[in-house]
């Protein structure tokens, strides 16, 4: 068997607004548009990506929040309506995705091993998160590649961000293992947004560009950094940096995706492709890719 | 039709162990007779509503409301899936629920209904209902859980609520879907070694249900943010529903609690507790944060300025504070002639008109309100902002202004607030204003003595709730 590969890691967020906006047929409600800077981001990612053959995916969702350690969808289908109990309103999504169960059982294998927490989740009737599905949407509409989908274990929460990012870091070194040693070409996408403090109000027509902005300046500042690390290969400056960063841009990171997914692109030293940033109520969001197939060291 | 009023409340536990496993752990066995105990209790009381506010259902947007009258899914718990699947179908009171958003809406909070086919109904509100109403005969209303709101803004949903109770004379069950301390182990682990999690974790809950069996609730929901620091993992959403259900219960101290049960669910503390609004006898109403009437909090966010948004949030939180005057007619100087009395100590006109004109023994005072001289400000607060957006405001303090003004004027001619013979008073808003009114009128010119006629006006020049018109006693000249 041949040596998998990651052949790129995205940072890839999820806001129902972009599913909304972008109209396709599984959701319900029908927008006018907006968001266009992050819908034409997507757009860019999967032009990046479309001549590139990999077997599966592998995404990390800050909406399917677990205490009890890790979880991975662990069943080969998941078919059902999704509907955002914050904004039900913007998205109520009918998917039916396939899951990778074999790479998902060798990355819960590999984390266990390490003595992390680990569950396969094989309720039939459990309802994929929308942050997983909202990604998985703008990232591959077709739906045409299998999925693992892991749950955000909150230690942030129980603990610190310290400990979260030390958790997350293991879990991404034993992804990276798990890929490699399965032989198959996988894309690693974290699905979170940066800056994460909402608005609390909504416009009467959500899609109401004139209507949005970053909350704060002090978040704007705070997403142009990160952004900066992103675009200038400075991956460990953005782990060192995470604890300041998740308390005081309110970071969608305490969920433990990007810090996951830097350590399974073995904290990348090279550029990340910035391909959108926009604010969604008030959040801030980036799609960065990091073209980790054009790297050789990053897959040694 | 009567009133309508709360007939009692209920603290229930959110995980789904006591639906799907009560036979595996004792301790749940024993929340699940619990559970069933406060259903029986709640069908014999008669209720015609159940309105549950559950924290596994965080919201961003202000608060939802389910309005589905029919909502029907399938839960399967983000943690405990393998303990299996659990069907719903419950009967929603839609029109209660449409009735308290606009109840919301006019007390300025943010609310929405939700009426969507397949909206997930979140895992505390399916375990309160599916035991607290396993025959669906009650009809339920279910409010989330919002992540921003302050203890102001989840008052005034209280308020909103029993708005609507009383004006449809409903007999109704406040329930709160809520653990005590909320730290679980972060690992799986057998049922028969659930425990709490923490020592200190299980003092503080004991201390909570120490004052919740003796009708506390106020002191609870007082101590929230010390609860929440101490035993609370910083989930989305904090020790707040203490601070709805004390509103639903106008944040009384004396009611008539009792502990069902306390246990452990995966080191969690789940307690079922029934809080009766019978006089415990016990206590006082130690209400002593900021009874809230109407959110004037962060709103006008999307059009980007925020400071005058600040402004108001402070209000809701800290009133009285004085609000710069922004709106309302240009002001004047006091007109002059041989018999007028004009201070400097108080404020402009706002017209061609003196502050008092002297006509033999008699003062006339032109109508003084509470706008303070020099800054304009509004003790208490204007009752609407420039673009005639309602505000909360303190009565009170601005009926007290209006007296210190009219002080002012007298003490500029040479007299005092003794010689005050007639007083004529407007009010923009008597049933909201009389009270508060009438208690400071009673500390002040009330100890003079003069006759008083109260009126109410559709409004005054500048955003104020009440201004005077005095007749007093001149000062001899010599």
């Amino acid at each position: 068997m041949s040596k998998g590969e990651i052949v790129a890691g995205c940072l890839a967020p999820h806001p129902p607004h972009l599913v909304y906006a972008e109209n396709p047929p599984q959701n319900e409600p029908i927008a006018e548009g907006g968001w266009e800077q992050l819908r034409w981001g997507y757009e860019r990612l999967r032009e990046s990506l479309a001549g590139v053959d990999y077997d599966a995916i592998v995404l990390l969702s800050p909406h399917w929040q677990t205490y009890v350690g890790t979880h991975f969808l662990g069943l080969p289908k998941f078919k059902n309506l999704s509907v955002d109990p914050v904004f039900p309103n913007l998205f109520r999504y009918h998917y039916d995705l396939d899951i990778d169960v074999e790479l998902a059982q060798q990355i819960h294998d590999r984390a266990a091993d390490a003595g992390l927490a680990v569950t396969m989740m094989k309720n039939p009737d459990f309802r994929v998160d929308y942050g997983a599905i909202t990604t998985g949407h703008m990232f591959n509409p077709s739906w045409d590649k299998p999925l693992v989908v892991i749950s955000s274990n909150r230690s942030r929460d129980y603990y610190s961000v310290e400990v979260m990012q030390e958790m997350m870091i293991e879990l991404g070194r034993v992804t990276r293992e798990a890929i490699l040693a399965s032989g198959k070409k996988v894309v690693v996408i974290a699905s979170n947004s940066l800056s994460h403090r909402h608005f609390t109000t909504e416009s009467a027509i959500p899609e109401d560009m004139s209507k949005e902005h970053i909350t704060s300046h002090a978040m704007h500042l705070w997403d142009m950094r990160m952004i900066e690390y992103f675009r200038t290969g400075q991956a460990q400056r953005i782990l060192d940096e995470m604890p300041e960063f998740t308390e005081q841009a309110i970071a969608e990171s305490d969920g433990g995706g990007l810090s996951w997914l830097l350590s399974t692109l073995d904290v990348p030293t090279y550029p990340g492709i910035l391909h959108g940033y926009g604010t969604i109520i008030g959040t801030g969001n980036a799609i960065v890719e990091w073209p980790a197939r054009n790297h050789k060291e990053a897959s040694e | 039709m009567s009133d309508g009023e709360l007939i009692g409340s209920y603290i229930v536990p959110v995980h789904p162990h006591t639906v799907l496993a009560p036979e595996q752990n004792e301790g749940w066995g024993r929340l699940r007779a619990a559970y069933d105990a406060a259903a029986q209790r709640i069908k014999e009381s008669e209720a015609d509503l159940l309105i549950i506010y559950s924290t596994t259902w965080p919201s961003i947007i202000g608060h939802q409301i389910i309005a589905d009258p029919n909502p029907e899914w399938v839960m399967v718990d983000h943690d405990f899936h393998e303990l299996g699947s659990i069907p719903y179908s419950f009967n929603i009171d839609e029109k209660f629920a449409h009735a308290w958003n606009e109840a919301n809406e006019k007390r300025g909070l943010k609310s929405r209904t939700v009426a969507y086919h397949g909206f997930p109904i979140d895992v505390g509100s399916v375990v309160a209902l599916k035991l607290l109403n396993p025959d669906n005969a009650i009809p339920a209303v279910i409010v989330s859980s919002n992540v921003y709101a302050n203890r102001a803004e989840t008052t005034v949903l209280s308020k909103a609520c029993m708005d609507v109770v009383k004006a449809t004379g409903r007999k109704a069950v406040a329930i709160t879907a809520m653990s005590l301390s909320n730290r679980m182990f972060t690992k799986p682990i057998e049922p028969k070694d659930d425990r709490i999690h923490s020592l200190k974790d299980d003092e503080w809950n004991r201390k909570i249900l120490e004052l919740l069996g003796e009708g506390r609730l106020e002191d609870v929901g007082q101590l929230s943010r010390t609860i929440h620091r101490q035993i609370r993992v910083n989930k989305v959403v904090a020790f707040k529903p203490m601070w709805w259900l004390s509103g639903m219960n106008s944040n009384r101290n004396n009611l008539t609690g009792e502990v069902l049960a306390y246990e452990a669910l995966h080191g969690a503390g789940g307690a079922v507790v029934h809080l009766d609004p019978t006089p415990s006898g016990a206590g006082d109403i130690e209400y002593d944060e900021d009874d809230v009437e109407y959110f004037a909090g962060e709103r006008n966010v999307l059009d980007g300025d925020q400071s005058e948004n600040q402004y108001i949030e402070s209000l809701s939180e800290e009133s009285p504070v004085e609000v710069p005057q922004k709106n309302g007619p240009a002001l004047w100087e006091p007109t002059e002639s041989k018999d007028s009395v004009n201070s400097e100590a108080a404020p402009k006109p706002v017209g061609a008109y003196p502050h008092a004109r002297r006509v033999g023994d008699l003062l006339y005072l032109s109508g003084v309100g509470p706008r303070q001289p020099g800054t304009n400000a509004i003790p208490g607060g204007p009752i609407h902002d420039k673009d005639g957006k309602p505000l909360n405001y303190d009565i009170k303090a601005q009926t007290q202004a209006v007296v210190d003004n009219i002080t002012r004027i007298l003490e500029e001619a040479g007299g005092t607030i003794d010689d005050v013979l007639d007083v004529t008073s407007f009010l923009v808003d008597m049933d909201r204003d009389f009270q508060g009114y009438n208690e400071v009128w009673a500390e002040t010119l009330g100890q003079v003595g003069p006759t008083r006629t109260t009126l109410a006006v559709r409004a005054l020049p500048t955003p104020i709730a009440v201004e005077m018109k005095v007749i007093a006693k001149a000062p001899k000249t010599e």
